[in-house]
């Protein structure tokens, strides 16, 4: 078979695999209903919580608060695609797709553009309820674009490691928690909720070396306005690093699945 | 595939995951346009053979070609020219049944029109056209199976490999789905069908090989296996129970093996080798004995009695523990 003609087929089976993992959303609304609460629960709960403690001078602090709680909301919904793989392992589903000609890496690309579409959905809603709360963007139509755009690349990411771990454990609850694990602590000691020169010196290193410092602080001059370039590129460039691992990581382990 | 290879053809097939020897040693052959029974118990080795012919799992040493191709080395190639039913009814709960075929259609790369054709005609064939507008997760075991047939079936295998295909079924359903693979096998389609239930075997399949840990420990038709365990089973259900010892020692002489109570029917069996059946030489022991018959049958050996005689497992439970059967 020709390279393009293979190209197609693994183009049609990703949407065909896509289409299969958004009905699941459609059918059990529960799961979208759940995302969609706890995000409107993030933007007004944050909000208000912190407001009056945390001085974020010359800055609205929803504003502030807005790229943090984009990436907490979708870091908190990437072990959806983890505990989706380990029951279609334990279900027998992914034998029934690895024993048919399909293109390989199309089950998890399928997987992981469905969540991706998902975290898209999540992002609209916390941004359309931030608005009604004071939330602005602040540097033009293109950024805000990238503003959003770059939350659903992070829980793109994310979602190939919760992929990883899914496929891993073969277990949905296992998977479930063991994916949000890295996340939690690396979110908490970031430029999420508080300026980084707030914090006390030993974390303060740690902070700004960790890359979620780096997305957050992207996402913010995005939303915020001020030089975007650095921490755009220092963004992307972590998240390309951390792709080029996770990504043919998970495609092995799905390549050698076994219950 | 050319007209005298086989269907599957594998040599010395070996797996190990960590301490266990899964396979050691399996070869099996199964002719075009035949359904040979790989038959064990749990744990034989049934499931890693499967899954090393369908692509899933890769050999540690020995080769195997399926419609010609080699299973490692042309993976894809077999993976377009094989269908399989695995051990789980493996449907999407949450898509309508025609939306599963229509699925695995587009995944084996059908266009719109041959995909609508042969999911319509999958879905009458297995008699789910009704059904096929609901989710899956309100069909019946017997539907899910029916269901999973059928979309081992979209890509017009040349091979079909079926994995423990009733295993959860209740006995109406298995009956049901064991007509489903009878008139699929009435029409030439090649498989190699693994179980545990003995009569599945013997209902199925043209040629049976039998494996437990790991190894082929028989190969042959349904009728050459029982041969190989010779003779006759004669079946006497005695007037008292009490007298179970003493026909037992009447009927020793007579006997090829030791002969055993069926744990179910009370009843004693008794292996008796060769051609024409002793009944008259039985009933006399017995009379001679000072013992009452209630009944009395004479019968070939069953694949169970082939079972029990071939696998000397004692560790666990075993699927099947009747000496008896019906036919």
């Amino acid at each position: 078979m020709s390279a393009t003609a293979r190209l197609d087929d693994g183009l049609r089976d990703t949407i065909a695999m896509t289409r299969r993992n958004l009905y699941h959303y459609l059918r059990l609304p529960a799961l979208l209903a759940v995302a969609v609460t706890q995000s409107i629960l993030f933007v007004v709960m944050f909000t208000y919580v912190f407001k009056g403690a945390i001085h974020t001078p010359g800055v609205h602090y929803v504003d502030y608060l807005m790229p943090g709680i984009l990436l907490l909301a979708v870091a908190f919904g990437s072990p959806n695609t983890g505990v989706g793989l380990a029951e279609d392992l334990t279900t027998g589903m992914l034998d029934r797709f690895r024993s048919l000609p399909m293109a390989r890496p199309a089950l998890l690309a399928g997987r992981t553009l469905a969540d991706a579409i998902r975290n898209l959905v999540v992002v609209l809603v916390m941004l359309g309820v931030g608005a009604l709360i004071g939330f602005r963007f602040h540097a033009g139509p293109f950024a805000a674009l990238a503003a959003i755009a770059l939350p659903v690349a992070v829980g793109y990411v994310l979602s190939w490691f919760a992929a990883l771990v899914g496929l891993a454990t073969g277990d949905a609850e296992t998977a479930g928690t063991a994916s949000l694990l890295p996340v939690i602590p690396l979110a908490f000691t970031s430029s999420t909720f508080v300026p980084v020169d707030t914090m006390p010196g030993p974390l303060q290193a740690w902070a700004d070396i960790n890359p979620i410092t780096h997305i957050v602080d992207a996402d913010r001059a995005l939303i915020l306005g001020g030089p975007t370039a650095t921490p755009v590129f220092q963004a992307l460039a972590w998240l390309t690093a951390l792709a080029a691992v996770m990504i043919p990581l998970a495609l092995r382990r799905y390549h050698h699945a076994t219950q | 595939m050319s007209g005298s290879e086989p269907a599957i053809q594998a040599e010395g097939l070996h797996k190990r995951f960590g301490a266990v020897q899964a396979l050691d040693d399996v070869s099996l052959t199964v002719p075009a346009g035949t359904v040979v029974g790989l038959l064990g118990p749990n744990g034989a080795g049934k499931t890693t053979t499967v899954r090393i012919l369908t692509t899933l799992l890769a050999p540690d040493a020995g080769r195997a070609r399926v419609a010609g191709f080699d299973v490692v080395d042309q993976a894809a190639e077999v993976r377009a020219t094989v269908g399989l039913a695995g051990q789980h009814a493996a449907v999407d709960p949450l898509l309508t049944g025609r939306e599963n075929l229509d699925l695995i259609a587009t995944l084996h790369h059908l266009d719109r029109a041959t995909r609508r054709r042969r999911v319509h005609e999958l879905l009458e064939r297995f008699d789910l056209t009704a059904a096929a507008g609901r989710r899956t997760s309100t069909y019946s075991g017997g539907m899910r199976r029916r269901l999973d047939l059928a979309a081992s079936l979209i890509g017009q295998p040349k091979v079909l490999v079926l994995d423990e295909p009733t295993a959860g079924l209740d006995p109406a359903s298995r009956k049901a789905l064991w007509a489903t693979i009878r008139s699929l096998v009435d029409q030439g389609t090649t498989a190699l069908l693994t179980t545990q239930y003995l009569e599945e075997a013997d209902q199925l399949a043209d040629d049976i090989v039998v494996i437990d840990h790991g190894q082929v420990i028989a190969t042959g038709t349904p009728d050459q296996l029982k041969a190989q365990v010779g003779g006759h089973r004669i079946e006497v259900e005695l007037a008292h129970p009490a007298d179970t010892t003493s026909a037992v020692q009447a009927l020793e002489e007579l006997a090829s093996g030791s002969p055993a109570v069926d744990p179910h029917t009370g009843r004693l069996v008794i292996p008796i080798p060769g051609g024409a059946a002793p009944t008259a030489a039985v009933l006399r022991r017995l009379a001679g004995a000072g013992l009452d018959v209630a009944d009395l049958v004479v019968r070939r050996p069953t694949l169970d009695d082939v079972f029990l005689t071939l696998t000397t497992r004692t560790d666990q439970a075993r699927p099947v523990t009747t000496v008896g059967g019906t036919r």
